[in-house]
């Protein structure tokens, strides 16, 4: 009960604690006796626990990555995925979008491109961004579901990122069949064990030129274990089950939106999650979230401080560029962030971001 | 539905501080230390509470720590062989008064 004991110490102690609820819609009225707050601007709770922070308004600090989102065609269908993303959708980025992300990168200084989607091999123009990319001697990362590599005409991939080298981040949410496949769909977890040997085979998590990084996510409405400690779980049992190695392993918090967030409404976890998320906020996570340095691109090259604002439509704002045609690293890399409730994501315990925790 | 149980109150549970504030800070100080990293693991800790959870069957506490295991990186098999822990010593218990049981028989019998 010691999770219960803090929970209450941590809900008395909550910033919003201080400020004026409104029933219904979240929004907190900052308190204008706290000082730190402007009080003329109505303030989310999010954005009070920055103030205590003192965080708020929160910002970046430069544009180190840019992550392009090639829409929402997948090939699976998985439960907790924030961007509702599957075989029907058909929002995909245009080859003339694309074109406007190449020429941003060659008119600008961003050292790491982070490709992801859906699925972003789908997308008919993958290989020649990865390849105008690297040409242009930026870091390449891609976002794989792993069982894209078995279906037809993308079991060279591996072969393709390795003469790139490319660094390959993959899904696999836990190293038993049973909950992966509850999470992912049917038959994803052979799948995916199947696409790591490949990779394996490629050099990748076995040469140092080649990383192969995993993700994890939890089954459900709770946070994620320590990284260090089922990234040891991950390297023991895939290398005793499957000889399977990897690079890292990065531990994500499932983010209350798209379909995770359809599971904890109608599961009956929703107040429940988002008062863990609340209760677990942890300022140096809050100091190094990624969207600080990360500018993320949507299928339709609106600009958004990262990948879940993206699934929500929150662009980027407050007098900074929103399009990928107007990019401009001197002026996105000192932009204010948009924030929302599920900030709490990132900030909670270790921190969450697409390269693991951050605190 | 009015129930002895509501596991609303769980969130409560720090309130009971209220009567004798002292002793809430000293058990909340022992609590969170018992708990902390020590020759034992967080989650080798959190496994140990959940059998004891069942043992002592405290609906609060296996919600609690159902979560907490989880969040430490124990998957289902583990808490499951946790609780078969706790109930095997639970049916051992039981069982080995028989051997009381046996003394009793013979101890009024012919």
């Amino acid at each position: 009960m010691k999770e219960a004991a803090a929970g209450e110490e941590a809900s008395m102690n909550h910033p919003a604690a201080s400020c004026g609820v409104s029933e219904g819609n979240s929004v907190f009225i900052c308190a204008a006796s706290r000082g730190e707050c402007n009080p003329k601007e109505i303030l989310k709770p999010f954005d009070c626990a920055l103030a205590d922070s003192d965080l708020f308004p929160l910002t970046a600090r430069t544009v180190s990555v840019l992550q392009i989102n090639l829409g929402k065609v997948c090939n699976q269908v998985c439960k907790h995925c924030h961007v509702d993303a599957g075989p029907d959708k058909t929002e995909t980025m245009s080859a003339a979008t694309v074109d406007l992300c190449i020429k941003a990168l060659k008119n600008s200084f961003v050292p790491t491109v982070d490709i992801t989607g859906g699925a972003p091999e789908m997308h008919p123009e993958y290989r020649r961004l990865v390849t105008e990319c690297v040409a242009e001697g930026r870091s390449v990362k891609t976002r794989t579901n792993l069982t894209i590599l078995g279906e037809n005409g993308y079991e060279d991939l591996p072969g393709f990122w390795a003469a790139r080298a490319v660094e390959v981040v993959t899904s696999l949410p836990y190293y038993q069949k049973e909950t992966v496949d509850r999470l992912r769909g049917p038959g994803v977890f052979e799948a995916s064990v199947e696409a790591l040997k490949r990779l394996n085979s490629a050099g990748y998590g076995v040469l140092e030129r080649l990383p192969l990084n995993l993700v994890y996510n939890p089954c459900g409405a709770y946070l994620p274990p320590s990284q260090k400690s089922v990234e040891a779980d991950f390297r023991r049992e895939l290398k005793k089950r499957y000889g399977i190695s990897f690079t890292n392993l990065f531990t994500l918090t499932n983010m209350p939106l798209g379909r995770f967030l359809s599971f904890l409404t109608a599961s009956g976890n929703l107040k429940m999650y988002i008062e863990r998320l609340r209760s677990s906020y942890n300022p140096a996570a809050a100091f190094n979230v990624m969207c600080r340095e990360t500018v993320s691109v949507g299928w339709d090259g609106s600009l958004y401080d990262c990948d879940f604002n993206q699934s929500i439509g929150l662009k980027c704002a407050f007098g900074s560029p929103d399009h990928i045609r107007d990019f401009s690293v001197e002026r996105l890399g000192r932009r204010r962030i948009v924030t929302a409730e599920h900030c709490y994501g990132c900030t909670a315990g270790a921190g969450s971001s697409c390269t693991g925790t951050v605190a | 539905m009015e129930t002895y149980y509501n596991p609303e109150d769980l969130s409560k549970f720090a309130s009971i501080g209220e009567g004798a504030p002292e002793l809430w800070k000293k058990f909340s100080a022992w609590y969170g230390a018992v708990f902390a990293e020590g020759t034992l693991t967080e989650r080798e800790k959190a496994l140990i509470a959940l059998a004891v959870a069942h043992a002592v069957q405290c609906p609060y506490c296996i919600d609690a720590y159902t979560r907490t295991c989880l969040e430490k990186g124990s998957n289902r098999e583990q808490m499951t062989e946790a609780v078969h822990v706790a109930a095997a010593i639970k049916g051992g218990a039981a069982l080995v008064h028989g051997v009381q049981m046996k003394n009793s028989a013979e101890k009024i019998g012919i």
